[in-house]
């Protein structure tokens, strides 16, 4: 890693190398447009943000991101290499995890039961010993519950472990989602509007939880978000998506002031 | 031209007959899941109920006989009159309507936003219901239909086409009734496309359709369409009903003729009436020519037990969406 | 007061985990092994035991196959009835191709065929969802049929094209045929269910039964979370046939000792199966067994009061069965779509905190 990939955040953590690499990304739905020439990258240890205006093509970023979608020109890099035609478990297994926009949880499953599928990619005994269960399942799915339990306490949903997820209220769906992601242990966490939907007391708790993973667990993560504020506040640097094309890319204060970001914002009309 | 060419464009000439028979059942299909995205298994037994009740009617059955019989100790059998088919259609199709209106009310309404395959075994519930309930109302017996349609051979046809092949072809053999099928399986085609692109109702069935909540939010009332959807589906079953019923007698395989529908869908997109015509006359056409070219002298026969599922499913594999429908982009 | 679960701490998460984590129910379970297995056999009667209690317990293997497909995994199945054909087919090709071979091994055998055969009609399962592959999984089930029907081989070319199953026995005792004792099919079949009971629930309980899980709740999801989607519906759809298999096997050797594929292994039985999953509970292994008691004990009942007691014709008492069941299907699915196993949870709920209302 030398000098120049790595920078200092104002509040003096080092971020270090690139973990991700977009290059040259170019999406399209038939003849719709939904990502046009877009290159960033996303390093270790940092809190980089997507942002746009809605139809701007940020959660299909992400969606290529992880792989959900095939870009038909340009090359994801993942960890220094190149990524390959893959199919979503598989870069699952490489240590991208993700949450998303509506929320995508098990629901005929309890709170614990959706984070221990976060597990997943880390539980490898084989089907015999699943079915003679006392031995190795055995140790395997106490080993792992601890660590999920970790997670639970970390999240503050003590009380809601055995509760089925579809009986819990918006917000704390949210926070399960966020913990069956952690709970992968992602080298890359993936966040597609963590917030959306949330009051300001709502808000307030998950962007703590964001920032304390960051720093706890080091994770590098990648966020979609709406609320500009919240943004501002906890992202090291941010990509501005406007009708597929990438129209800005820095720290906050250097976004804030791009005047393509303001007119796409404030609504310049497009030639 | 050999004989056994022309054999074989009489195979092909009746399965083309034996699809439009499916088409009348898949259509019903098509109708409900359009509306209410309910897969009907149902759509079957309907028609099976509906010629029974039609039967039933006609020959002035009691309803519920044998059970009075057995809780009584009475002895009633008809009410010893014979009502004109056309009265007794216009009855099974008041039966279908008072169904339609008894399955809104119990059923579909305690299932809203239920997920679709939860749908779907509520409807196989209700196809075994149904075929108890009409065996308890008429009689598990096989029953004679007659409505006045034509049957036997088209000896026209069959005349005027024997000058094609040799000594031993005596022209093309199709059944009146087939031929009858045809053309009313047409005209209740048209007329349902009629009805619903120029009519209110018909374009409140489409809104549905498209989406539920945007249909609830313009003023359309759900409850009332399904009963609409249903009540049609109940009337294209009494039409599939009359016509395999004169065919082959009123009787419970009737049902499983039906499931055949199932693939037909599969094939055409379930969201498609042209898609469900075509779809049943591939089918038709497929399974007998199957038949006849390498089920009969290779496979020993009675492939078209399962040639029609085995069609859909390999179909399926390699297009998901059906013959019509569209590419599925999924989501997140 | 007696169930509760006060005062019964865990102080380990592998005690957490346990199937019956109330000792009450605990002890209950030992007790009523102990029963099946110790008190059954000596008062049993041949009535019960072909009436009710063999087609249980071999139904209860076969709606626990099903449930994992369905219940679990989220792949509603049509084919149940083909697949029991194939564990039976497989078993008299078994038995009468290697006379010497342990009927033990024959059935587990039989399983393990119906497992290939189950996953090969699992392959679409991948393109193809919902009821798209409910109808898909019709085609094994009518071609299924009609193979075994149109090739001689399978019923080694008898001329009524019916298979019989010959004596094997255990320790010198006849399982299959006619010599065997009612007492032994009884033991026979009680032990494979324990063993497919426990091994199942397993199965379920951990990293295992939660992919498939979590491909039935939202399988794009699972996807994205590194749940491989072929792998594990093959992997649902092989154990669900293998346990399907068996029943098939064991309902043509122990049961009905002699079948005709049609009449024994028809679409109606791949109804019966689904209808035990729905009734009992999706996603419950004591549903499967509820649903299984629950489907064999009424056509026994209705027939016993309409017929026996009433004296009604016995096609009125089958009629009867179509409209009750039927309705109860429906029913089930508006009030409570996890069955009777819901149903009994909920109970255990209120007994829970009883005497007290909250």
């Amino acid at each position: 890693m030398n000098a120049i990939d790595s920078y200092l955040t104002p509040d003096g953590r080092t971020i270090g190398a690139p973990v991700m690499e977009m290059k040259n990304i170019t999406l399209r739905f038939g003849g719709v447009v939904a990502i046009k020439d877009i290159s960033f990258d996303i390093r270790e240890g940092e809190i980089r943000a997507i942002i746009g205006p809605n139809g701007a093509g940020k959660s299909s970023m992400l969606n290529v991101m992880n792989g959900f979608y095939h870009p038909q020109e340009g090359e994801v890099h993942f960890r220094g290499e190149k990524r390959g035609p893959m199919r979503p478990h598989q870069i699952a297994h490489q240590g991208i995890a993700r949450t998303f926009q509506n929320i995508a949880l098990f629901k005929g499953m309890s709170t614990l039961d959706n984070i221990m599928t976060g597990r997943l990619t880390h539980m490898k005994t084989g089907m015999l010993s699943q079915i003679k269960w006392w031995g190795a399942a055995q140790r395997e799915e106490t080993a792992n519950r601890e660590l999920v339990e970790k997670i639970i306490d970390f999240l503050e949903i003590q009380t809601i472990r055995k509760t089925p997820v579809g009986r819990l209220p918006y917000g704390l769906q949210k926070r399960v989602e966020l913990g069956r992601a952690l709970a992968a242990e992602p080298k890359l966490l993936l966040l597609d509007e963590p917030m959306a939907g949330m009051n300001v007391e709502e808000k307030e708790d998950m962007s703590r939880f964001i920032l304390d993973v960051n720093d706890e667990f080091g994770t590098t993560i990648a966020l979609i978000e709406h609320d500009m504020g919240v943004v501002m506040d906890i992202a090291d640097r941010v990509v501005v998506m406007d009708y597929g094309k990438k129209i800005g890319d820095g720290t906050p204060e250097e976004v804030r002031t791009n005047q393509d970001v303001i007119d796409a914002y404030l609504g310049v009309a497009h030639d | 031209m050999s004989a056994n060419f022309y054999f074989g464009v009489e195979v092909f000439l009746n399965g083309l007959m034996a699809g439009v028979m499916y088409s009348l059942v898949a259509l019903g299909f098509v109708l409900i899941f359009k509306a209410s995205g309910i897969f009907n298994y149902a759509q079957g037994v309907m028609a099976l109920f509906a010629a029974l009740t039609l039967v039933g009617f006609q020959n002035g059955q009691i309803p519920f006989a044998h059970l009075i019989n057995a809780i009584f100790g009475t002895d009633l059998h008809h009410f010893g009159w014979h009502m004109p088919a056309f009265l007794a259609i216009l009855c099974a199709l008041g039966v279908m309507i008072l169904f339609a209106f008894l399955v809104e009310r119990y059923i579909l309404k305690h299932l809203v936003n239920q997920e679709p395959i939860i749908l779907f075994m509520a409807t196989i519930g209700l196809a075994y219901f149904m075929e108890g309930f009409g065996d308890l109302m008429w009689g598990s017996d096989i029953k004679k239909l007659d409505v006045g349609i034509p049957q036997g051979g088209n000896i026209w046809l069959e005349e005027n086409t024997a000058f094609l092949g040799g000594e031993d072809f005596y022209g093309f053999y199709l059944d009146n009734l087939d031929i009858w099928a045809t053309v009313l399986a047409a005209i209740l085609v048209t007329s349902l496309v009629l009805f619903s692109q120029y009519t209110k109702t018909g374009r409140a069935l489409r809104a549905v359709a498209d989406d539920h909540q945007a249909a609830l939010s313009v003023g359309i009332s759900l409850r009332s369409i399904w009963v609409i959807v249903w009540s049609i589906a109940g009337f294209v079953a009494l039409v599939a009903g009359i016509m395999w019923g004169s065919k082959s007698g009123v009787q419970f395989s009737l049902s499983l003729i039906a499931l055949k529908a199932l693939p037909v869908l599969m094939l055409g997109g379930f969201t498609s009436i042209p898609g469900a015509i075509i779809g049943g006359l591939i089918i038709g056409v497929g399974e007998k020519m199957f038949e006849f070219l390498i089920g009969a002298p290779f496979l020993g026969g009675a492939t078209e037990n399962w040639f029609a599922y085995m069609l859909a499913l390999l179909f399926l594999v390699f297009r998901p969406q059906g013959l019509f429908g569209e590419k599925i982009i999924e989501r997140v | 007061m007696i169930y509760r679960e006060a005062g019964d701490f865990k102080t380990s998460y592998a005690k957490d985990q346990q199937t019956f984590p109330i000792a009450f129910d605990r002890w209950g379970y030992f007790i009523t092994l102990a029963f099946a297995f110790l008190v059954v056999p000596f008062i049993i009667n041949d009535y019960w035991i072909n009436a009710v209690v063999l087609p249980f317990l071999i139904y209860a293997i076969a709606a626990i196959g099903l449930n994992i497909l369905t219940g679990y995994c989220g792949q509603v199945s049509l084919g149940s009835g083909g697949f029991m054909a194939v564990g039976a087919y497989a078993a008299y090709k078994l038995m009468t191709g290697f006379p010497d071979l342990n009927i033990v091994f024959v059935i587990f055998l039989s399983g393990g065929v119906t497992a290939l055969v189950g996953m090969l009609f699992g392959l679409p399962s991948l393109r193809i969802k919902g009821f798209y592959l409910a109808v898909a999984t019709l085609a094994a089930q009518f071609f299924l049929v009609w193979l075994f029907n149109k090739v001689p081989w399978f019923y080694n070319y008898s001329a009524s094209g019916q298979i019989s199953a010959p004596e094997r026995s255990i320790f010198g005792y006849a399982v299959t045929g006619a010599n065997a004792l009612p007492a032994v099919s009884y033991l026979f079949c009680l032990c494979f269910v324990v063993i497919l009971a426990w091994a199942a629930r397993n199965l379920t309980r951990g990293a295992n039964g939660r992919k498939w899980m979590a491909i039935r709740d939202m399988d794009i999801a699972a996807e994205i979370i590194g749940v491989n989607p072929l792998k594990t519906k093959l992997t649902a759809f092989g154990v669900s046939s293998f346990y399907i298999g068996i029943a098939g096997a064991m309902l043509f050797a122990v049961y009905l000792g002699a079948a005709e594929v049609g009449e024994a292994f028809g679409i109606s039985k791949s109804f019966l199966i689904l209808f035990m999953v729905i009734i009992g509970g999706l996603g419950s292994i004591f549903g499967s067994f509820a649903g299984a008691a629950f489907m064999v004990l009424m056509p026994v009942l209705l027939k016993n009061v309409m017929v026996g007691q009433l004296g009604w014709p016995t096609d009125m008492a089958a009629h009867f069965e179509f409209v009750i069941v039927g309705g109860l299907i429906v029913l089930f699915l508006i009030v409570e779509p996890h069955g009777l196993a819901q149903l009994w949870r909920l109970a255990k709920e209120k007994l829970r905190l009883w005497p007290f209302p909250h």
